[in-house]
């Protein structure tokens, strides 16, 4: 197709493209692993080799507290998310096509809308009901923006649900709830797991409605590199940022490679994207 | 369960009521009154101020450009991708995981890159090049949205261009077409949900963004999005806020159309 597209490019070209994007995405991130290793406390010179600031990270109190509620957050809202959302996907298939378009609009409103206006009128819902900002707020607006991705990655699969399987085994009695739990949900599970991992890393990567619902005294991991932004940012954010990234790197691979194996699976089994 | 079972999304539609569909009436509560409660317009109109239209023309003129760098960038890329079978998931993969990386960090890598004495600078000097002065200007501002958002171009862009069926290329060579008028023909319209859906992915976060201006920006140049943000956090003024906010979403609304009427079965779509 590719050849056809645009004759004049060959191969190495093409190369050359990819590895050219690569290094441009890939430039921040190598910068950021290399300040994790400058013995220096300014990002502007190079101090020499140090693995100082990874021992200092884990007596800084700040910066753990930031990780264990940034974690916590994404845990429970990813959690909770996924459930609803499973529950919701199961009775939208009951539904009419018009009350179930409706719900889908809404659904979108959360992913197409900008975040800047998300956090603004959820800011604004919890200042007027007067609720106090801290981490239920927080909880509250992540497990709002998680929903969506949830659906949307279960849904497909609930389209493609083989039914007469579900009808057979209620057939042969079993009750509706067992045959769900029997039949449906492992079907399902790949696009809950999809769905949980997606929400869990928005969750997880969000700054700009958390920044508008969190209230003081509490901070996640990007709200603290914000508010440290004037300061200058500590050198054992470097170093935690380069820990998550090597262990999600290390993850990931872990987690694909069986996949390859699977790969004439009926539905292929969507990649772990984080938009 | 047939009829049980529809129960199973009450939970949810109470959910999407109270924290989607009320919160966003609230902002049109709060931009169309004033601070006593009167109904006002004052606050929508503000954006006709000579800082505000400043502000929003700058922000729409610079998320055009980021958009359009990311779909240069970005469809030829897809395309790459798409048409490279085993391999794709691997390079995907590749593609996305730098998302995992704080953004604010990543971002501000990008100073450290870019200063003058910076990085980039270092190489091109030892290399006997003209260095590069583009930190703390509207050029570094493009250039950080490109970097954060080239993924949600490219998303959608491989997903609609793996749809398309070999056999229609294939029927148009056969026929006759070359390399160009394929393209032309066959494989640009069929792509347009994911280039539509790509720019929406990208325009809409690039349009309203405070965080980049404020960090490759230096604090000279306010975006839209800064503006209202601080409306929020500093100045305390929520309707001034939800008025320009108001404004914003009449951007956002379009492209929101736009993507419905162009991609109505969602081929386009990050997922």
């Amino acid at each position: 197709m590719k050849k056809r597209a645009f004759p004049g490019i060959n191969t190495v070209l093409k190369k050359i493209y990819i590895v050219l994007i690569f290094i441009f995405l890939y430039a921040p991130i190598l910068t950021l692993i290399v300040l994790s290793f400058n013995s220096s406390k300014t990002r502007a010179k190079w101090g020499g080799f140090s693995f100082k600031w990874y021992i200092l990270l884990f007596s800084n109190r700040d910066i753990m507290e930031a990780l264990s509620t940034t974690l916590s957050i994404a845990l429970l809202s990813s959690a909770i998310a996924t459930v609803i959302g499973v529950c919701t996907c199961v009775g939208l298939r009951k539904m009419k096509s018009t009350s179930r378009s409706v719900i889908i609009g809404v659904t979108n409103i959360p992913m197409l809308n900008a975040d800047i206006v998300t956090g603004i009128s959820l800011m604004l819902l919890f200042l007027s009901i007067g609720m106090k900002f801290g981490f239920g707020t927080i909880l509250l607006s992540h497990i709002t923006f998680n929903i969506p991705y949830v659906i949307l990655s279960v849904m497909p699969r609930m389209k493609n649900l083989n039914t007469p399987v579900y009808e057979a085994a209620l057939d042969l009695g079993a009750s509706p709830i067992y045959a769900f739990f029997k039949v449906v949900l492992p079907e399902l599970l790949p696009g809950i797991l999809s769905g949980f991992l997606l929400a869990f890393t928005m969750s997880l990567d969000d700054f700009i409605i958390t920044h508008f619902t969190k209230g003081a005294g509490i901070d996640t991991l990007s709200t603290k590199i914000y508010t440290e932004v004037k300061k200058g940012i500590k050198p054992e954010m470097y170093a935690l940022s380069t820990i998550i990234f090597v262990s999600v790197l290390i993850l990931l691979i872990l987690v694909n490679k069986p996949e390859k194996a699977a790969k004439d699976d009926v539905a292929p089994p969507q990649p772990v994207v984080i938009p | 369960m047939k009829n049980k079972s529809r129960l199973l999304s009450g939970p949810y539609l109470f959910w999407a009521i109270s924290f989607i569909i009320i919160p966003f009436c609230m902002i049109f509560c709060y931009g169309l009154t004033d601070k006593s409660g009167n109904l006002t317009l004052a606050n929508i109109l503000s954006i006709a101020t000579s800082e505000h239209s400043k502000a929003l023309s700058l922000s729409i003129e610079l998320s055009l450009i980021a958009t359009a760098i990311c779909l240069l960038l970005g469809y030829p890329l897809a395309a790459i991708l798409a048409h490279m079978k085993n391999s794709s998931g691997v390079i995907i993969f590749v593609f996305i995981l730098p998302m995992w990386m704080n953004f604010l960090l990543r971002t501000l890598a990008w100073q450290t890159l870019l200063e003058k004495t910076g990085v980039i600078n270092t190489v091109l000097s030892a290399l006997h090049l003209p260095t590069i002065n583009i930190i703390n200007t509207s050029g570094a501002i493009v250039l950080g949205m490109v970097y954060n958002f080239l993924p949600f171009m490219v998303l959608p862009l491989y997903n609609s261009l793996t749809k398309i069926d070999e056999n229609v290329l294939n029927a148009a060579a056969d026929l006759g077409a070359n390399a160009f008028q394929t393209f032309y023909k066959i494989t640009l319209p069929l792509s347009v949900p994911g280039i539509i859906s790509g720019i929406t992915m990208v325009f809409v976060p690039a349009l309203t963004t405070f965080v980049i201006s404020k960090l490759l920006g230096g604090s000279k140049i306010l975006l839209i999005g800064n503006v209202i943000e601080e409306q929020f956090t500093q100045a305390g003024n929520w309707h001034l806020g939800s008025g320009l906010s108001i404004v914003l979403m009449i951007f956002i609304i379009i492209n929101m159309l736009l993507s419905a009427v162009f991609d109505k079965d969602g081929e386009g779509s990050v997922l």
